[in-house]
């Protein structure tokens, strides 16, 4: 059963509409990725999902019931346009973001130190956050963002701002965030982070659905005919009829080469003509990275 | 609800422990009571403005010492002098400028100088040379006795009000008091509302900025989050307005016992009680300076006693309820125009409207301190934008209970009507960035559904 739901989200703003009919459906304790070009009304149903505004017509659901007001307490939302009262001490200002979620001052004291010590912030207790660096304001946030252990978080562009190490450590705390039970969706430009981390993603553009599914499953499916192969030994593979070499590369006594069929043509086909070229130590269709599927679906439909 | 307290604790002590606060909050009060002391002080000991004057009368020595120096300016006599003469080195011998008396245009004597000179220069000029002008004319009936009678004659009168009730109970009053009263009222009123109201503004651009805003609106309704704002704003006001009156009066207190030594007052007061009592044995002559003096003494007992007539409760009542109801109505305008923009300046567009409504109520509530039973100050005081000053204005002389009961009624209806309109413009306007905002626009966030 997923945890999250959404139903045939429709949302206008005047004339202009945000989201046309728009579902998701978030498994439970998986990581979930909305995509989309800039303006594409991903940002409005992320609003939606942590009810700051309503939708026209649609249902949300969340654990299977619908989703009531006071589930913003199970919610936790790092929005991409974040940031902290820069005059506020920043263990002051994670003990206010906390009562707002409903945590008591001593719980939320409690959980707070855990938190500092994992992220190796604890110093930072008592300083302004004007004085911290972009990095550590963020490090701040993401304590904030998971403080009161919400079952559905949701992280809209989580890493920007961080260094390729902090960043590093944000991502497995997500990911040790899902072990420990929690749900995520997450929105990002970044692609390869999708290969990544998400397990399922839902690809918005010009306010509609244009791609949705696991993404092992989208990356199979938009294969279609191009190879990738290795020949052990330095050698030249030439084209033919059947195909056309796309790249062809030799290094440390192996060639790999990646080609694309012409029209329909069986695997065996190919395995067949190339078998004359070379001794093959592996054969595999060529995923297409999420990043490429991202361009040709978005172009495709402009 | 509890979280609403969360946020009114937040923008309360942060607004309260910041170091501009504690100074402001120490220093004005010093800065008042000074004010209000070495305001008095600087008019007594006079830093004057000195100004040397020359009066030439053309052929007649009429008006030899008959102006009398005052503080600003000495009145120099030049008998015989020439007029053309002086007009081009006045300014060399170092006179401010020249009074020209002429008898065939007595009743318009001229003023050569380089400056357009002040009012009350010329006030005084004129006043002195229509008294002399007056006495010579009196003098040509050749009345025996003409100063005593002169002394004798001079009345000075002092009303005293009294208002009658329905029951026809009278009640002395001061109209000096109810002045007072309205101006003061009217001016609290009118800087409340206002410095407050702006530093709601300021604190939703600040969050608006710094980006907080859509971290917190995902824990609380945007609605709570401009009620804490706008509640945890007006106790830091209050706050602030209590420790002022405190440390105002403390002040004003302690600096009168030591820079001005005991019993200025008292001394005063004896003194006025002494020349009355030698009036009594005292001749004629004398009668004059016990004219002088007991009104001021009268007033003086009048103001404290009328001022103990008005009715307090009701005033004290109705500054509490206008207060609240201004305070959150205008607060809430400035929340909602803070939503709207990105940073302060591109304020001014939309401060204007708002800032009109105030600015007139505040000069209508002068008027009002005029003539408070005119047609202005009653609409004024009836229309719910202006009416928390104006009204404020109008309570010291009396106002029929219909009139307030409509005026407070329009009041609350309407703040409600603009807090919600105004939560409805903010929950849309701190999620907007980078777009220029207009009236237009905010027009379409009104219509936009939840």
């Amino acid at each position: 059963m997923p945890l999250f739901e959404a139903k045939n989200i429709t949302k206008r703003f005047g004339d202009f509409t945000a989201l046309d009919s728009v579902s998701i459906s978030v498994p439970e304790r998986s990581i979930y990725g909305l995509l989309g070009p800039n303006g594409a009304g991903k940002t409005t149903l992320i609003r939606i999902i942590n009810q700051i505004t309503g939708p026209d017509t649609g249902e949300l659901f969340l654990g299977g019931r619908k989703l009531q007001p006071d589930d913003v307490m199970t919610i936790g939302y790092l929005p991409e346009e974040r940031g902290l009262y820069k005059k506020m001490k920043v263990g002051e200002q994670a003990l206010y973001f906390a009562q707002l979620k409903g945590l008591s001052k001593s719980e939320a004291m409690k959980r707070l130190k855990y938190w500092f010590k994992k992220l190796e912030i604890v110093d930072w207790w008592g300083k302004k956050v004007e004085e911290l660096s972009k990095g550590m304001q963020q490090k701040v946030q993401f304590v904030i963002t998971v403080l009161h252990e919400p079952k559905l978080i949701i992280f809209d562009e989580p890493f920007t701002g961080f260094d390729p190490v902090n960043a590093n450590i944000i991502k497995n705390e997500i990911l040790f965030l899902r072990e420990r039970g929690a749900t995520i969706i997450f929105s990002t430009h970044n692609m390869s982070s999708v290969e990544e981390l998400c397990d399922n993603i839902t690809l918005i553009n010009k306010s509609r659905t244009i791609l949705e599914g696991s993404v092992s499953q989208i990356r199979k499916e938009w294969a279609g005919n191009e190879y990738e192969m290795a020949f052990s030994g330095e050698i030249k593979v030439p084209g033919n009829g059947l195909y056309d070499i796309l790249e062809q590369t030799s290094e440390n006594g192996k060639t790999f080469v990646r080609l694309s069929t012409k029209g329909e043509i069986s695997s065996n086909e190919i395995l067949q003509t190339l078998m004359k070229s070379g001794n093959i130590i592996s054969f595999n269709p060529a995923l297409p990275s999420m990043n490429e599927i991202f361009i040709r679906v978005v172009e495709s439909r402009n | 609800m509890n979280k609403v307290s969360v946020i009114i604790k937040r923008e309360y002590l942060t607004r309260v422990r910041k170091k501009s606060f504690i100074i402001m909050t120490v220093l004005a009060p010093l800065l008042m009571a000074a004010l209000i002391l070495v305001m008095p002080l600087m008019m007594m000991s006079g830093g004057k403005e000195y100004k040397k004057i020359a009066v030439i009368e053309e052929n007649t020595n009429e008006f030899v010492n008959v102006i009398p120096d005052t503080k600003d300016a000495d009145f120099e006599y030049l008998p015989g002098a020439d007029i053309n003469e002086m007009i081009n080195k006045f300014e060399s011998e170092g006179y401010y400028g020249i009074l020209f008396i002429s008898p065939l245009a007595i009743n318009n004597p001229v003023i050569y100088s380089k400056k357009q000179p002040p009012i009350g220069l010329l006030e005084h000029i004129s006043s002195s040379l229509e008294k002399e002008i007056e006495k010579k004319k009196l003098l040509q009936y050749n009345i025996e006795n003409l100063d005593s009678i002169l002394k004798q004659i001079r009345t000075n009168v002092n009303p005293v009000t009294k208002i009658v009730d329905e029951a026809g109970k009278t009640t002395e009053t001061s109209t000096g008091v109810a002045m007072g009263l309205a101006y003061l009222g009217g001016l609290l009123m009118y800087m409340l509302v206002f410095i407050f109201g702006a530093q709601v503004m300021r604190g939703v651009i600040e969050e608006k900025t710094n980006r907080v805003v859509e971290v917190i609106v995902s824990s609380v309704k945007p609605a709570q989050l401009m009620l804490g704002k706008i509640i945890g704003i007006a106790l830091v006001g209050l706050t602030q307005f209590m420790i002022w009156i405190f440390l105002t009066i403390a002040t004003v207190a302690i600096l009168r016992g030591t820079v001005l030594k005991t019993g200025d007052i008292t001394e005063m007061t004896q003194n006025i009680t002494q020349s009355v009592m030698e009036s009594g044995q005292a001749e004629v002559p004398d009668i004059s300076e016990v004219q002088e003096m007991s009104p001021e003494l009268a007033e003086f007992s009048r103001v404290f006693e009328t001022a103990m007539n008005q009715d307090w409760l009701l005033i004290i009542f109705s500054f509490v309820f206008y207060f609240i109801t201004g305070y959150l109505l205008y607060a809430s305008i400035f929340a909602a125009i803070g939503s709207a923009v990105d940073n302060e300046t591109e304020t001014q567009q939309f401060m204007l409207p708002v800032t009109i409504p105030i600015i007139l109520a505040l000069f209508v509530a002068i008027g009002t301190m005029q003539n408070p039973e005119s047609q202005l100050s009653l609409w004024f005081s009836l229309i719910p934008l202006t009416s928390p000053i104006v009204m404020m204005a109008r309570i010291p002389f009396g106002v029929p209970a219909w009139q307030l009961a409509v005026s407070m009624a329009l009041m609350v209806v309407t703040f409600i009507a603009f807090v919600w309109m105004a939560a409805k413009v903010y929950r849309t306007g701190i999620l907007m960035y980078g777009k220029k905002s207009s009236w237009k626009e905010i027009w379409k966030w009104l219509r936009y559904s939840g």
